[in-house]
């Protein structure tokens, strides 16, 4: 017999219930309201007295109004069919809902049980599975998907039955396992799993090490991510945290996309809505839209469901991933993540710890991103969920809370400077204060050295600390003057321009500099590094910016053509003869 | 509002504060209007059988024994095609001495847009001012403050836009409003002969500050009347938001809530959003923008009231007067509008896009000049030239009292790189350079 509860005390989102029965923390319960039922999830419990946040407007709910308990946490539905749609924070399939407006208590499957799959067992009678196994697949958007035994599965099982391969759909039996004490179960293609509860079915979690290409050369040459790595973007506004992370989005080498617009811009996710489904992925030439799922809980929709929707959005990543797919999850922003919890915690009347937000942000940040990582599955194959997560710090100042604490769990950091973005230098990340702790692991340099041949980290290191002491000696001329330091000065400052328009500068916004393949990559690198090892004569200073100015324009001209194409050649050519009538020989 | 038989009165009130009251009551609904001896007031907790008012004039000259009546709905607008040409106060009420509207009583501060039933801006507001239309251009169902110091003339050029704009309503929420700006706006409106397409609800400094907090949605839900039923361009301007934020921090004090940055309330930008997320382009032609302003203290954008707004909106534009032209210019390092890429080059002139970005990169070169040559260094012939343009395209774009169409800014800008530089020194691709460069 399910618990019930009477409505005593609404504060906006915030609910008290007295309760008749058992309820477990964090578990679901529905309030009826006027003919709607409201979702709402246990945040605390005193006694009788249950404080339940609702994920809907509370508007004339009443005192002495019912709710009903569900017995369960907040969960999603995890089946094929998933691909390509938008859900909202609690995982409703928004194109399903009718209306313009959203309507409260609209709560839609996120699953088609109608649709029939092509189904293949991968086990045969008698084989044993664990939880998580690959029990059969089926192919959706050109991904080989898995049907797995359920998650969290307790025990020896062995199979008894199986389906022979053909047409099912999500609802039908398509195994029967059983345990020793005899125990059955019927398994059909859905998953469900509680949001809040990491799903671990999986042997070991060794460190990352594989590049996850991007395309973009900040990212890829100076501070790489990995497959399986934790990155973290923050920025003041405008200074292209959105731009930058949909470049992300839009070309990384992921089997699997899942964008968390957490508490962000709605017109951001219909440029998703609208772009993806035209734009072409780099690297397998479908449409981007078959492999990315939007979780949208925009600034506008309740904060409750914001709250839990970048656990939605994580949870999505690890069905992918116990698949032996590579998924990247993005969320903008986790500040309004956050700040849902803070809103939360001040209705509680909790003691507030820094900027108000609740004492335990830390922890429940690091576990967090702590879900994402390189996993070996139980059966050997491997599979990872790349996190990136964006940061909106007030005032943007970085000594703020969700800022400082998201930096010591995160291992990549992508600082985003306002007087780079003032001055149009995009992507703005400071190339100097940013960080990929992925770079210093051996495991990495083995792996990149096997990829691209040796030598590679020695050249980004040597532009790091171009670009360190062009920085210095810019400081130095502003406070000397032009003419108050050695021509050599200049040079050492122009090699860093250099470096700074031609790899790190980049256009989202032109179809062929907005991605840019390791191998061009490398080109231009190198080729930035030749001219940077060189030495150069002149006689004075105006010379060496005049000198300079035309390499960088060259070299401008050479990243906006197609690579290796005869225009591009042309530039290559042009570059050389400009080079050598100022090189030393 | 007058009191209907059937309604219980409730006539005991045990506590009082600046801004709430609170009595005992049952079957009370959370939101839901009541009138305090006549003033307008609205639940904003419910605990047992304990209800807490927050009065909007505030609660002065409020005895314990007043008569307290719960009017069942939250606070409406009647909407209908009468709204227009028309002045109302914060509660939907005439303020012209014109008659009652009539119309669907429809409650405000409604739902959200589903997100998948938008459609993306696509379509260009030209206003004539280049520092917005060639440096940060403007699209229908856009959301953009304008972060001004209060001794700037953002409602002015606000103003300008407005009547400049092609839209089919314009819809005016003045929270804290001198009695004098509205004068002007009044007049302006009534001048232009543009009356017919305005609707203006208006807080001014004489009226109690709470009573702001109704007038985003009153004006919001007016534009969702004409933008989804009527198909038509809405255009909202919010003047000042910085005001509509003091009073919420008001509220939130006298609710003894703990206060996040800058004394504001942790719900801060929730509730900006809900407000600024109202701007919308609908599949079916009709669309809310808005322009909103944020007044700063001393230029300060760290301050939570810019802060959280910053991030909110799709951009900000920044007023500043710039001493060599001796005009006020819309700063285009500060000013930024995110939806601009979406009709740049693509509404507008294939060049735009890469010319705007090469002027702004020379401006902030004579920026850089202009700190040599007040540091006392030598300035070199280029930062010479910089300097030469950088004055020249203050005046002749960034100033706000242009008024040019987008293909004369292209071509103003296109004369001013080829009369001061070469064209390896601007960094445009080069088929644009061989079709534009004015030789």
């Amino acid at each position: 017999m399910a618990t019930k509860g009477k409505v005593t005390g609404v504060i906006a989102n915030m609910v008290l219930l007295a309760v008749d029965g058992p309820v477990a923390q964090n578990e679901i319960c529905y309030i009826k309201t006027g003919g709607d039922r409201l979702m709402a999830e246990v945040i605390k419990i005193n006694g009788a007295k249950v404080y339940v946040q609702v994920f809907e407007s509370t508007r004339r709910l009443k005192i002495g109004e019912e709710a009903e308990f569900t017995g369960h946490m907040l969960e999603v539905s995890l089946a094929p069919g998933m691909l390509s749609k938008n859900y909202d924070g609690l995982q409703n399939d928004l194109d399903k809902m009718e209306g313009v407006f959203l309507k409260r208590g609209d709560y839609t499957n996120p699953l088609d049980e109608e649709k029939i799959w092509h189904f293949q067992p991968l086990v045969k009678v008698g084989d044993k599975v664990g939880a998580a196994a690959w029990i059969g697949s089926v192919e959706e958007n050109h991904q080989p998907l898995k049907i797995m035994a359920p998650f969290g599965l307790k025990g020896e099982w062995s199979v008894k039955s199986i389906v022979a391969e053909g047409d099912y759909r999500i609802t039908d039996t398509i195994a029967v396992i059983v345990n020793a004490e005899g125990e059955e179960k019927q398994l059909n293609m859905i998953q469900k799993w509680p949001v809040r509860v990491a799903m671990e079915d999986y042997r070991e979690k060794p460190r990352p090490f594989k590049l996850l290409e991007t395309g973009v050369r900040t990212i890829d040459t100076m501070n790489p991510i990995v497959e399986g790595g934790t990155g973290f973007i923050p920025g003041p506004f405008g200074t292209g945290k959105t731009v930058l992370q949909h470049a992300i989005s839009k070309q990384a080498e992921a089997d699997i996309v899942i964008i968390a617009a957490c508490g962000e811009r709605a017109n951001e996710v219909v440029e998703i809505f609208t772009e993806f489904p035209e734009l072409v992925d780099p690297h397998t030439g479908r449409k981007l839209m078959e492999r990315t799922i939007i979780i949208a809980n925009t600034s506008n929709m309740p904060v409750a469901a914001r709250e839990a929707s970048v656990y939605t959005a994580m949870t999505i990543a690890e069905y992918y991933r116990a698949m032996g797919l590579r998924v990247l999850l993005m969320a903008d922003s986790t500040s309004r993540w956050a700040q849902a919890l803070r809103e939360m915690s001040n209705r509680m009347e909790e003691l507030p710890g820094p900027d108000a937000f609740p004492m335990d942000i830390s922890s429940i940040i690091a576990n967090f991103y702590s879900r994402a990582g390189y996993v070996y599955l139980n059966n050997g194959e491997a599979g990872s969920i790349t996190f990136i997560g964006t940061v909106s710090p007030a005032g943007g100042n970085l000594k703020e809370p969700v800022t400082e604490n998201t930096k010591k769990v995160a291992r990549c950091f992508y600082a985003l400077e306002q007087e780079r973005a003032d001055k149009k230098r995009y992507p703005a990340v400071n190339p100097i204060d940013s960080y990929s702790k992925y770079i210093e692991y051996p495991e990495f340099d083995n792996y990149i050295s096997s990829l691209i041949g040796e030598g590679w980290l020695e050249m980004v290191n040597e532009a790091k600390t171009r670009l360190l002491r062009g920085k210095e000696i810019a400081e130095q001329i502003n406070i000397l003057g032009d003419d108050g330091v050695p021509v050599d000065y200049h040079v050492t400052f122009w090699k860093s321009e250099l470096i700074d328009f031609v790899v790190l500068q980049q256009d989202a916004f032109d179809d062929i500099d907005a991605v840019t393949p390791l191998e061009r990559q490398q080109a231009i690198l190198s080729m930035v590094t030749d001219i940077c090892r060189s030495e150069f004569d002149f006689e004075e200073f105006l010379e060496v910016t005049d000198f300079f100015k035309k390499i960088i324009n060259l070299c401008k001209q050479m990243n906006y053509s197609e690579y290796k194409s005869e225009t591009y050649n042309n530039y290559v050519a042009q570059l050389q003869e400009l080079v050598a009538t100022k090189k030393i020989a | 509002m007058a009191t209907e038989a059937f309604q219980k009165i409730y006539t005991k009130i045990n506590s009082i504060t600046k801004a709430t009251c609170s009595l005992k009551a049952t079957g009370v609904g959370y939101d839901e209007l009541a009138t305090v001896n006549g003033k307008l007031a609205q639940v904003v907790k419910i605990m047992g059988d304990e209800v807490t008012l927050q009065v909007f004039e505030g609660t002065g000259g409020i005895p314990t024994n007043a008569e307290v009546v719960f009017l069942g709905k939250a606070p409406t607008l009647k909407v209908s095609d009468q709204l227009a040409g028309r002045f109302f106060n914060a509660y939907g009420d005439p303020i012209d001495g014109g008659p009652a509207i009539e119309g669907t009583e429809v409650e405000i501060g409604g739902p959200s847009v589903n997100p998948v039933r938008r459609k993306q801006p696509s379509e260009l507001i030209a206003t004539g001012i280049a520092g917005i239309d060639l440096n940060n251009t403007l699209v229908t169902g856009q959301k953009i403050p304008f972060f001004a110091d209060p001794d700037q003339p953002y409602n002015q050029v606000m103003a300008n836009v407005a009547m400049r704009a092609e839209t089919d309503k314009i819809i005016l929420g003045g929270m804290g409003m001198t009695n004098d700006d509205y004068l002007y706006f009044k007049h302006l409106f009534s001048n232009a002969g543009a009356l017919d397409r305005i609707i203006c609800f208006m807080n001014t400094t004489e009226d109690p500050a709470v009573e702001r907090l109704l007038i985003p949605d009153m004006a919001l839900t007016a534009a969702e009347y004409f933008a989804v039923e009527k198909n038509q361009k809405v255009l909202v301007l919010l003047t000042d938001m910085t005001m509509y934020a003091d009073a919420l921090s008001i509220v939130s004090n006298r609710m003894d809530q703990i206060p996040s940055k800058d004394s504001m309330p942790g719900s801060l930008y929730s509730d900006l959003a809900k407000i600024y997320e109202k701007a919308v382009q609908f599949p079916s032609g009709g669309s809310i923008t808005i322009i909103a302003v944020t007044t700063l203290s001393g230029g300060d954008i760290t301050h939570a009231v810019p802060d959280n707004t910053g991030y909110i909106t799709e951009g900000q534009l920044f007023l500043r007067r710039d001493s060599d032209i001796g005009k006020v210019i819309v700063d285009p390092f500060r000013s930024l509008s995110r939806l601009k890429q979406l009709v740049a080059g693509k509404k507008t002139r294939k060049d735009h896009p890469q010319v705007m970005n090469a002027a702004v990169r020379l401006y902030a070169d004579a920026a850089n000049a202009k700190t040599k040559l007040e540091n006392g260094f030598d300035l070199t012939p280029y930062d010479r030239r910089t300097l030469d343009f950088a004055k020249e395209y203050s005046d002749k774009l960034l100033a706000i009292d242009v008024n040019l169409n987008t293909i004369e800014m292209l071509d103003v800008t296109w004369g001013l790189f080829s009369k001061y530089f070469v064209p390896e020194e601007v960094n445009i691709r080069q088929e644009l350079i061989e079709t534009y460069w004015k030789k």
